[in-house]
């Protein structure tokens, strides 16, 4: 398999999971978070970068030797830091992907027509529900 | 003209204050319950109580008949995101954001936003200003900060003394605008001579470096900054 570059911005419980499984399968992995102790949630395993800052500071994002990577997750637990840096990233970083999580579906729809690829777990869990329902 | 202010700090309140006062439809948008009583209690701006980065809560705020936005929180992803939808989802004519890392000014013009400006970076402009030239009276941005408009005083170390406009070897980007003389305007021209304290009014472009103004200013620098 392809080994990709992919950065995962917010450690909590979705992005170090997301990180400890890329990490695993072999890909490389920057994981960015404002606090250190946040990567304590990562697999003893990960073998990517850690890196301490705020995503929403440009110069986070360009001290954080992002450029060219295939795919940037903004996982953290704010709607707006995430779309805010998955627009950054597309914009300056050339960064092939990016997918920003939204808690908020009149948000998401919003984000579509910027080119911004969106994750809602409000949308996904009521969708698996709805399934089961019927 | 219909502003909405999003934001909730003294600069908000006091900006809103003086948005009444020339008769400026006001609209305050802010999710701290206490503050936006407080708000509605001391001004006559209408407030709405919620987060002005949740589309429905602008359409509360009337956000399709209103003319400019303005995003003050000490959030730059909230003011980002707030900007852009008051913008493409309501069609508000201006879109003013106040960001707090400088360095947002330019991603927030690159991302859509009409006009954002870092406090941080005016401030400390006017320091760096204020303690390079005493000469210097005033110096003001305009046309959104591309233009400076400044003012300096001929004191008697000035090489300009006695010199016409036509003989000073001023660079070619600055224009002498106007010559005040004992508080009155004289138009310059190239026969204009320079006395001393005269105040010079000056137009030129702001590359956040200053003019190069020695032809008229001997004077050492405090620092650099």
């Amino acid at each position: 398999m392809d080994s990709k570059k992919v950065v995962v911005v917010g450690c909590g419980r979705l992005g170090s999971t997301v990180a400890s499984d890329l990490s695993a399968n072999g890909h490389r992995v920057i994981v960015i978070d404002t606090r250190e102790s946040s990567f304590d949630k990562l697999a003893q395993s990960y073998s990517g970068y850690k890196i301490v800052g705020d995503a929403v500071e440009y110069q986070t994002l360009a001290e954080a030797d992002i450029d060219d990577a295939d795919f940037l997750f903004a996982a953290t637990t704010e709607d707006n830091t995430n779309l805010m840096v998955a627009q950054v990233a597309k914009k300056f970083f050339n960064i092939g992907t990016v997918v920003a999580r939204v808690y908020d579906p009149h948000r998401e729809v919003i984000y579509k027509d910027f080119g911004i690829k969106t994750i809602s777990p409000t949308r996904l869990s009521s969708d698996v529900f709805q399934n089961i329902v019927s | 003209m219909r502003i909405i202010i999003m934001g909730g700090n003294k600069t908000v309140y006091f900006l809103a204050r003086e948005f009444i006062r020339q008769h400026f439809d006001v609209v305050i948008i802010n999710h701290d319950e206490t503050y936006a009583k407080e708000f509605a209690r001391k001004t006559r701006a209408t407030v709405v109580l919620g987060d002005g980065t949740d589309p429905q809560m602008l359409a509360e705020a009337q956000a399709r008949e209103c003319d400019v936005f303005l995003a003050m929180t000490n959030k730059d992803q909230d003011n980002l995101v707030a900007c852009q939808i008051a913008k493409n989802n309501y069609q508000i004519p201006r879109t003013i954001a106040v960001v707090n890392d400088p360095d947002n000014e330019r991603v927030f013009k690159e991302l859509g936003i009409d006009i954002a400006f870092s406090a941080t970076r005016v401030i400390g402009s006017i320091i760096a200003q204020e303690t390079t030239f005493d000469t210097i009276k005033a110096m003001i941005p305009v046309a959104q900060g591309n233009v400076n408009l400044t003012e300096i005083a001929i004191e008697k170390s000035s090489p300009a003394i006695g010199q016409t406009l036509a003989e000073i070897d001023l660079s070619e980007d600055i224009v002498v605008a106007c010559v005040i003389r004992d508080g009155h305007v004289v138009i310059p021209r190239g026969s204009t001579e320079l006395r001393l304290n005269d105040h010079l009014l000056l137009i030129s472009e702001n590359d956040e470096t200053m003019p190069d103004l020695d032809c008229f200013i001997k004077e050492k620098k405090v620092f650099d900054l």
